[in-house]
């Protein structure tokens, strides 16, 4: 008989974790947007109790408009007295609900091509990779305006046309990952017993897959952030007076040179959640990709 | 030997696989690599049949075009009198539960996020659907004691087991289904010299308790001449000498041959 064996049990899954766990830089990423989550989701949250912390966010009150940061307001008022802290923290759950929507649309769209493409190959293959090579001849940011422009800009539409135009780099990936994986031995011998492609696919391949596929999603939650805070920014994103941190920039940028703050503290929020998102995307391939 | 000459379970004709060498700036096919050119033999039930040669001789795409992983170009491959070759997929389905593959790479052929039991299972799960899942599990159980592994390890990834003990799951999800051929594509090649005979002997253990009809392909002539009642030596996509294996290693006649067998290195 055949003694157990003495490798290290270790799961794939298991491996990339630990070495996830092991970056600093991605403790504190993943740390900051723990922390944007649950700021967004309290507030939403609080809101939807009624309560509205730490003022309301669409209340104005002309004779505390345009005030410094102060012990009373925080990050300071807008030009409408509105309190800077609350805005941002309401726009903060838009940030984060479009990047994960966005990024949600365009995984399911890029995983399901670049899945019929690697897999199937052949004339598949070129009309949906041409596709993929037309759609990315257009300037992203300029679709996506268009886009918008001609639908409404409304949070649900906005979301959407960001999901639909940034597929295409996530379906290159995916190709790539099958046409590697659909040569390997285990997924001949799924074929050699006769299992059918779709489960050959969804059972063999994907979860093998995970890894980058993950990586391109956390990596593509910023992009969407981005995007959605310079359409606010260009007055086509989610309408006021629904905060936004691009909208409150855009609202901010005439008083510049009196109220700083309007444009520091929602362009800091925008710069830290997106640099924490891509650390973390990073960390994330650095540890799927590395052997030790 | 002789009962394989009158109810050839696996009859190969004129074999050809050809694939295209294209070049230039639109890709036209300019030539084609001739890995099988003309090959023809025949497997009878419960019979070994050795597939020796080189690396490149073609002996790996005979073994896959046999189980349609690769397209062939041309002749026949008769089943039982039937031509398996232009045969759709879906028509192929049921005779794949006929014919199974042993895969060289003990280490690439089990997918690492599945649990053996699950790897196992699956065969059963495609080929007897209507068995539940207690007699699905039984059913591993008793595969995995068949190949010398304990029924316990089912619930173990691939990645905690060695190469010999890797391969013994891969030949347990072969047998799952209940194969009458089995084609071995270098089963022992990628494993240590030690454990290389307890694979072989487990092979010629179920080749007699299950009456196994195999394809075994090998380059080491030592491996094949333990196993297999005939022997056919591949040289650039063709047969150049075959017969029974004793006698063919005995007295070898082309001069590939004899290089062959004097590449054996003797300990």
């Amino acid at each position: 008989m055949i003694s157990s064996a003495s490798i290290t049990p270790e799961t794939p899954t298991g491996r990339i974790l630990r070495r996830f766990r092991a970056d600093p830089m991605a403790r504190i990423a993943v740390l900051v947007i723990i922390l944007f989550a649950l700021l967004a989701g309290g507030t939403a949250l609080l809101s939807s109790m009624g309560v509205n912390w730490p003022y309301n966010p669409n209340l104005t009150s002309l004779e505390q408009k345009l005030l410094p940061p102060s012990p009373s307001h925080w990050l300071g008022t807008d030009n409408l007295g509105r309190d800077v802290l609350s805005r941002m923290l309401h726009g903060a759950s838009i940030s984060l609900t479009v990047g994960l929507i966005a990024v949600a649309v365009s995984l399911g769209i890029g995983v399901v091509v670049g899945a019929i493409a690697g897999y199937f190959g052949g004339k598949i293959d070129q009309i949906l990779m041409r596709s993929v090579d037309a759609l990315l001849c257009f300037p992203t940011f300029f679709l996506i305006l268009t886009a918008v422009a001609l639908l409404g800009p409304s949070l649900i539409n906005i979301v959407i046309v960001i999901g639909l135009v940034s597929w295409t780099g996530t379906a290159r990936l995916v190709r790539g990952e099958f046409l590697t994986l659909r040569e390997t031995e285990y997924v001949k011998s799924a074929r050699v017993l006769g299992q059918r492609a779709w489960t050959i696919i969804t059972r063999h391949i994907l979860p093998n897959a995970a890894a980058p596929i993950l990586v391109t999603a956390v990596l593509g939650i910023p992009d969407a952030i981005l995007s959605e805070a310079g359409l606010s920014f260009l007055g086509f994103g989610v309408q006021p007076p629904q905060a936004t941190w691009g909208n409150i920039i855009a609202d901010g940028k005439t008083y510049l040179l009196d109220a700083w703050w309007l444009i520091l503290f929602p362009g800091l929020a925008i710069l830290i959640a997106s640099l924490s998102f891509y650390l973390a995307g990073d960390a994330l391939r650095e540890a799927a990709e590395s052997r030790n | 030997m002789s009962e394989g000459r009158t109810t050839p379970l696996l009859e190969v004709c004129d074999l050809k696989v050809h694939f295209p060498i294209r070049s230039g700036l639109l890709r036209r096919q300019t030539d084609s690599f001739k890995a099988v050119d003309g090959v023809s033999f025949r497997v009878g039930a419960g019979q070994v049949v050795g597939l020796v040669g080189e690396s490149g001789s073609g002996k790996t795409t005979i073994g896959r075009t046999l189980v349609k992983l690769i397209k062939s170009t041309s002749g026949e491959a008769l089943w039982k009198g039937e031509d398996i070759l232009p045969l759709s997929e879906k028509e192929f389905r049921p005779l794949r539960r006929r014919i199974q593959y042993i895969f060289q790479d003990p280490f690439g052929s089990l997918n690492p996020r599945m649990t053996v039991g699950a790897i196992i299972g699956e065969a059963l799960e495609i080929h007897f659907r209507n068995l539940s899942s207690s007699e699905r599990t039984d059913r591993v159980a008793s595969l995995l004691s068949k190949v010398g592994l304990r029924p316990e390890m089912a619930g173990r990834h691939p990645h905690e087991f060695s190469g010999g003990q890797r391969q013994r799951i891969g030949i347990a999800r072969a047998l799952a289904v209940e194969p009458e051929f089995l084609i071995c594509d270098e089963p022992v090649s990628a494993l240590d010299v030690s454990v290389q005979a307890q694979i072989v002997n487990l092979l010629a253990d179920l080749r007699e308790e299950l009456g196994l009809a195999m394809l075994f392909i090998a380059h080491d002539l030592a491996v094949v001449e333990h196993l297999s009642d005939e022997v056919l030596v591949l040289h650039r996509g063709k047969i150049v000498e075959s017969g029974p294996s004793r006698e063919v290693l005995a007295h070898p006649t082309h001069p590939y041959t004899r290089e062959l067998l004097a590449a054996v290195p003797s300990l």
